[in-house]
């Protein structure tokens, strides 16, 4: 067999890359040659996806891991050693010390927390709504709905002023591209960090009712450590739930008996959600582990130092898990699927992007019944050279 | 059925919260489970069992 490398280009816009998906049917773990020549292993198998993410044996460091994706192979040499070597960046730390950081903020998320926020997300996809339909037809989805609710949303949660959101969407931007160059993602990442240590210091002088004047006022956190805490806050809170918004609104225009499902039947909202995430998986390179130790993966030994990968859109259409995965059925039971991740590490904003899905979607399709796209589907920018996948713009009319 | 819950492992993903409110909650100071009934009727024991399935970092479990 040739020598497996990982791709994010996809011959369908909805479906995993063919020549990953086919292995999915052929066994849990594949060998992998990482972008700078390790030998590590791609996991495609549902049942291993799990064991490998849950167990403590796989460490998430920096300096353990190993870049996928070509493109970032010279990133990854000159970061190594400091790649997010920002303090208080959670992300990547494993237990004990990942669980500082994560108990500190998960009040802040929970179901309850939440849910208390639905009136104004509401509001918000609202007042979004009528914006985008003043400004009149056609209009591009991820401009005028599909980016700025949860922006506005993740910024007035943080204390985040939206009005700098030029800077810091566009410096999230280059941190997600995967064909940014060492240097702009260098850059990218001192301007983030810089914007929000000086956004911190503000928050001190004067504290407001967000959460990061409330970590801030707790006392906990260090300036620098928050300083890492709000830069992945910001970032997976905005960059996420706009992808599945306008990935979802696309496939749901593709799919037109399950778009009527999702505007016309209430009681199929929550489950189309969580099988919006499963079918569209737009975490589509990532998460990568690193072996602490020799571990037997169902048959298969991962070597101490051994990197492992995992290709989510695969692991989510597991025929043994998700039988006819390959299809859009807002009606199948979508529960347990991975595109929060698992683990130690699984998504702290998962319940908010929940909410941001089940109202957004619903009021888009309710306010313009029409909505359709308005270039040939082949003409939709695909996000096919991004770490999140979904599209660039949707041109919609109604 | 008995819940067991272990608030040292949970992360607080909330995704028990979600799926059975009626048996768990979640902490306002750091999130983590708090068991609402730690003997659930009978017709709530399926989707505890889910519950317990879909929690990320195996603090839940159930001593029959």
């Amino acid at each position: 067999m040739s020598e497996l490398i990982m791709t994010t280009d996809r011959e369908r816009p909805f479906d995993p890359p063919e020549r990953i998906a086919e292995l999915g049917g052929e066994a849990p773990l594949h060998r992998l040659t990482f972008a700078d020549g390790h030998e590590g292993w791609l996991v495609t198998g549902y049942t291993a996806a799990r064991a490998i993410l849950a167990d403590p044996r796989f460490s998430n460091r920096p300096e353990y891991t190993h870049p996928t994706i070509p493109a970032r192979a010279e990133v990854a040499e000159k970061l190594r050693g400091k790649e997010f070597a920002v303090p208080g960046f959670f992300l990547r730390m494993d237990a004990p010390e990942h669980t500082r950081y994560r108990k500190l903020l998960t009040g802040q998320f929970t179901v309850r927390r939440m849910k208390q926020l639905e009136p104004r997300v509401e509001e918000i996809t609202r007042a979004r709504l009528d914006a985008m339909e003043a400004a009149g037809k056609p209009a591009d989805l991820v401009e005028q709905f599909a980016l700025p609710i949860p922006s506005l949303v993740i910024c007035e949660l943080l204390g985040v002023p939206y009005e700098d959101r030029e800077r810091f969407q566009r410096d999230s931007r280059l941190l997600l591209a995967l064909e940014s160059g060492a240097d702009e993602v260098i850059d990218a990442m001192r301007s983030m960090t810089g914007y929000l240590y000086d956004l911190i210091q503000r928050k001190r002088a004067e504290p407001r009712d967000d959460l990061i004047s409330g970590l801030v006022q707790g006392g906990e956190l260090a300036d620098d450590e928050l300083t890492g805490v709000a830069f992945l806050l910001l970032v997976a809170g905005h960059e996420t739930t706009a992808n599945m918004l306008g990935l979802g609104t696309y496939a749901l225009l593709r799919n037109p008996d399950q778009l009527a499902a999702m505007r016309d039947d209430p009681s199929v909202v929550d489950n189309g959600v969580e099988e919006l995430l499963r079918y569209l998986t737009i975490i589509h390179i990532g998460p990568i582990r690193s072996a602490l130790e020799d571990v037997e993966v169902e048959g298969v030994v991962v070597r101490k130092g051994q990197a492992v990968a995992f290709s989510l859109p695969v692991v989510n259409r597991d025929p043994a898990r998700f039988p006819g995965g390959d299809s859009l059925d807002l009606t199948r039971p979508a529960g347990g699927h991975l595109t929060f991740g698992h683990g130690i590490h699984q998504c702290l904003g998962q319940q908010l992007a929940r909410i941001e899905m089940r109202i957004g979607y619903p009021a888009l399709l309710r306010r313009f019944p029409g909505l359709r796209l308005a270039v040939p589907p082949e003409e939709v920018p695909m996000r096919t050279d991004m770490s999140i996948y979904g599209v660039h713009r949707l041109p919609v009319t109604w | 059925m008995k819940i067991k819950a272990d608030t040292t492992v949970c992360i607080g993903a909330g995704m028990c919260a979600l799926t059975v409110p009626q048996v768990f909650d979640q902490s306002d100071e750091d999130g983590t489970v708090v068991l609402l009934e730690a003997s659930p009727p009978a017709e709530l024991e399926d989707a505890v069992r889910r519950a317990v399935t879909l929690c990320p970092s195996g603090a839940l479990s159930i001593a029959e």
